[in-house]
């Protein structure tokens, strides 16, 4: 009798376990928008945040929070989507040109930027009376990139400064001290002898990014389009930017990499099994490193990028998101107001840090030791070096690379027809780059 | 009087095609007179059209990436021609056959990659395709000593990728429409066939063969439409609608970059006419050449 209720205890607990993990599962993947701030009061206002990366919608949740106790008056709650990035972006697009379906905030990939800006009729708002206040403490070309018209759209999450991360490990079997490249002509000797001594490469060929332009670009004080906004992707600069990294790619020094660029899932793999052994990309690479390529914690250090010459500006600010709000919102000035604490206050850029790892726009913290060397942060722990200690070297050497109109048209063309032609199948630079300024033109006619 | 109305043999045909009629002239006439009135303007939501008159389509056919397209998008259609109806016909032809064993099986196992979603059968066939050493085709190429191939940066192997892809999702449907097709045709002809001493390939060519003709037109016809047509397939496989040098994208493809990435819907429902224009063009040309009309007119 005993064993028998024992039995059916257990058969009972079981099922039990069973329905309930069913439960757990079917509520969390059946909805793929959650809600924050749950917690605000019955009066709180709802509003809706669309965005493509997850830990976005991370540091908006902690902004959220002190928000809604700071404003008890004014208490938010807040929908978040995360969206595949062209998704978002195209029904972004949709929504918000006809009006009917937009988020109340969302967030716009600096490249996708130029398309919502198009024409008279801007579908977002301005956001000019909620900077006011922190005009003076924020990087000015990082607002420059979202502005039309003497009129602000967007507040972007970071600077993203340029660097270089290397494999420290790798490097010592081949014996090579990063310290000592400082030229690109440092790089490639360095490259040569980790070929040679351990078979991997030292760097990425990027096929579906345009990383690797804009920093050799910037460092030549060049853009890929003239004063008037009109492509120049095939000028003197980019020509030499682009045989450069094919000299490269002979000597075995960079090599193309699954995914086409670091950023992808494949490109990740590849790193995390050590088959590269540097990164040079915007400082919000961290970010994937210590969330994605948790295996390489301990063995990557943090430094300028290698220069042309001695002198060039060693960085530029890439990539970045901005965060709008549309015009259909609920009750937009309150949006604005969130959006503005929630990217540019003090303790916004805190948290930009500690939550996304991201080098904060509102300079203020870069020189707050005491947030930007906490041992408790992961992004400090991880690395070893720390990471504002470059920074902060090269924060006068940040240069920008502008968005405009034609960008997204440059880029389409760049990353799908020309880096392939160049880095795959071997095409000539220079007619590569011709055919480029071609297409870009007749595309944009 | 409603009864005598529906009851009446010569207005009953019209009532019951009247659904079809109205769902044709809002979801098809009404969007297709709006996408030609639209390819003359300059378009973008949210902003006032403004007319441009032929503008669009000139800079269409100078447009070296909707060339492409349309190659991409015609290869594939003629890719499918040749895959899929030739073999689907002939694995119909072997599993109606009274010699074969597991009928039923075969039947299902090849019509169950019709029931997958595009989106998960083209994700799975990027990760079959992958560059990596690890993905599926390069370690089993591996086995045999072949280097890793990057099968998705390369047009050929891209286009075979595609139409694997297409067979295995479509070897199914159209062996079921043939096995329809077949079981339409009268056994005294097989028998006749036998008595007079036909070997099997003259009965399969002297038979089956014309027989099907009517199957055959069908499956061409949406076969030509949906090999132009074809879109999400390449999406999923290059993961989005930028593939390495254009290889992968369609006339829909360019369609949507025009229309939804660009916002440029006028130049968009230029595409969109062009391509109207090109599959009527085939159909109505295949339609003729294997006689359709000619019965109608008979």
């Amino acid at each position: 009798m005993k064993k028998r209720i024992t039995l059916i205890s257990i058969v009972t607990v079981l099922m039990m376990s069973l329905v309930l993990s069913a439960c757990s599962k079917s509520s969390s993947s059946s909805t793929e928008t959650q809600q924050l701030g749950a917690d605000a009061g019955e009066n709180a206002t709802e509003m809706s945040f669309w965005t493509f990366v997850d830990l976005h919608g991370k540091h908006l949740d902690k902004m959220l929070g002190l928000w809604n106790q700071q404003n008890p008056d004014k208490q938010i709650k807040l929908n978040v989507t995360v969206m595949p990035y062209d998704d978002m972006h195209n029904k972004l697009l949709l929504a918000v040109t006809s009006g009917k379906g937009a988020p109340d905030i969302a967030d716009i990939e600096l490249g996708q930027f130029p398309k919502f800006l198009e024409g008279d009729n801007v579908p977002l708002e301005s956001l000019n009376d909620v900077f006011a206040p922190y005009k003076d403490v924020v990087v000015p070309s990082r607002v420059d990139i979202y502005t039309k018209a003497d009129q602000v759209y967007g507040f972007d999450y970071h600077v993203g400064a340029t660097l270089a991360f290397y494999n420290t490990e790798i490097l010592e079997q081949a014996g090579v001290d990063y310290k000592t490249i400082k030229t690109w002509e440092d790089y490639k000797q360095a490259g040569i002898k980790v070929y040679e001594k351990t078979g991997k490469y030292l760097g990425t060929a990027d096929t579906s990014a345009t990383w690797q332009a804009s920093l050799l670009l910037a460092q030549q004080n060049a853009d890929f389009t003239d004063e008037n906004g009109n492509p120049k992707v095939n000028s003197p600069e980019m020509i030499k930017a682009f045989e450069m990294l094919v000299d490269l790619q002979k000597n075995n020094v960079i090599h193309t990499i699954p995914g086409g660029q670091p950023d992808t899932e494949e490109a990740k793999g590849e790193y995390n099994k050590g088959n590269y052994a540097s990164a040079l990309m915007p400082e919000w690479y961290m970010s994937r490193f210590v969330n994605e390529m948790k295996d390489l914690k301990g063995k990557y250090a943090i430094a300028p990028l290698p220069v042309f010459e001695e002198g060039n500006p060693r960085s530029v600010g890439l990539g970045g998101t901005g965060t709008v709000v549309t015009k259909t919102g609920k009750d937009v000035q309150l949006a604005k107001e969130f959006v503005a604490f929630a990217k540019l206050s003090k303790e916004a850029t805190t948290e930009i840090w500690n939550t996304l790892g991201f080098d904060p726009i509102n300079m203020e913290v870069w020189k707050d030791e005491a947030v930007t060397k906490n041992p408790d942060n992961e992004y400090v722990q991880y690395f070893k070096t720390n990471a504002f200690d470059t920074l902060n070297e090269i924060k006068d050497e940040i240069r920008a690379i502008k968005s405009v109109k034609a960008s997204p048209t440059i880029g389409n063309v760049l990353n799908t027809v020309t880096l392939n032609a160049i880095f795959e199948d071997g095409q000539d630079v220079k007619e590569a780059l011709d055919e480029a300024q071609a297409a870009i033109e007749q595309e944009l006619k | 009087m409603i009864k005598k109305f529906v009851y009446s043999q010569k207005v009953a045909p019209y009532v019951f095609v009247l659904p079809f009629i109205i769902i044709f002239l809002i979801f098809w006439s009404y969007p297709l007179v709006n996408s030609f009135v639209m390819s003359f303007q300059d378009r973008m939501l949210g902003q006032d059209p403004k007319w441009v008159g032929e503008a669009n389509y000139s800079k269409l056919f100078t447009d070296k990436v909707f060339l492409t397209a349309i190659k991409n998008s015609v290869v594939y259609m003629l890719g499918t021609l040749v895959l899929l109806i030739p073999f689907p016909m002939l694995f119909a032809v072997m599993i109606n056959s009274k010699l074969m064993l597991g009928r039923e099986f075969f039947k299902s196992s090849f019509f169950l990659p019709a029931l997958t979603s595009v989106a998960v059968a083209g994700t799975i066939f990027r990760l079959t395709f992958g560059e990596m050493d690890g993905s599926l085709m390069n370690s089993f190429l591996g086995l045999f000593g072949v280097e890793p191939t990057k099968f998705l940066k390369d047009a050929e192997w891209s286009m075979a990728a595609l139409l694997i892809l297409a067979c295995w999702r479509w070897t199914g449907v159209n062996m079921l429409y043939y096995l329809s097709g077949l079981k339409n045709i009268d056994n005294d002809y097989y028998e006749a066939a036998s008595i007079d001493g036909a070997s099997a390939w003259q009965k399969f060519r002297s038979i089956t063969m014309p027989l099907l003709k009517p199957t055959t037109i069908y499956v061409t016809t949406i076969s030509v439409y949906a090999g132009l047509a074809m879109f999400t397939e390449s999406l999923m496989m290059f993961n989005g609608n930028n593939s390495p040098k254009n290889i992968g994208l369609t006339i829909v493809g360019y369609l949507y970059r025009q229309g939804i990435e660009k916002n440029k819907l006028g130049y968009a429902a230029a595409v969109g006419i062009v391509l109207l224009v090109i599959a009527m063009i085939i159909n109505l040309t295949q339609l003729k050449l294997s006689g359709m009309f000619k019965k109608e007119e008979d």
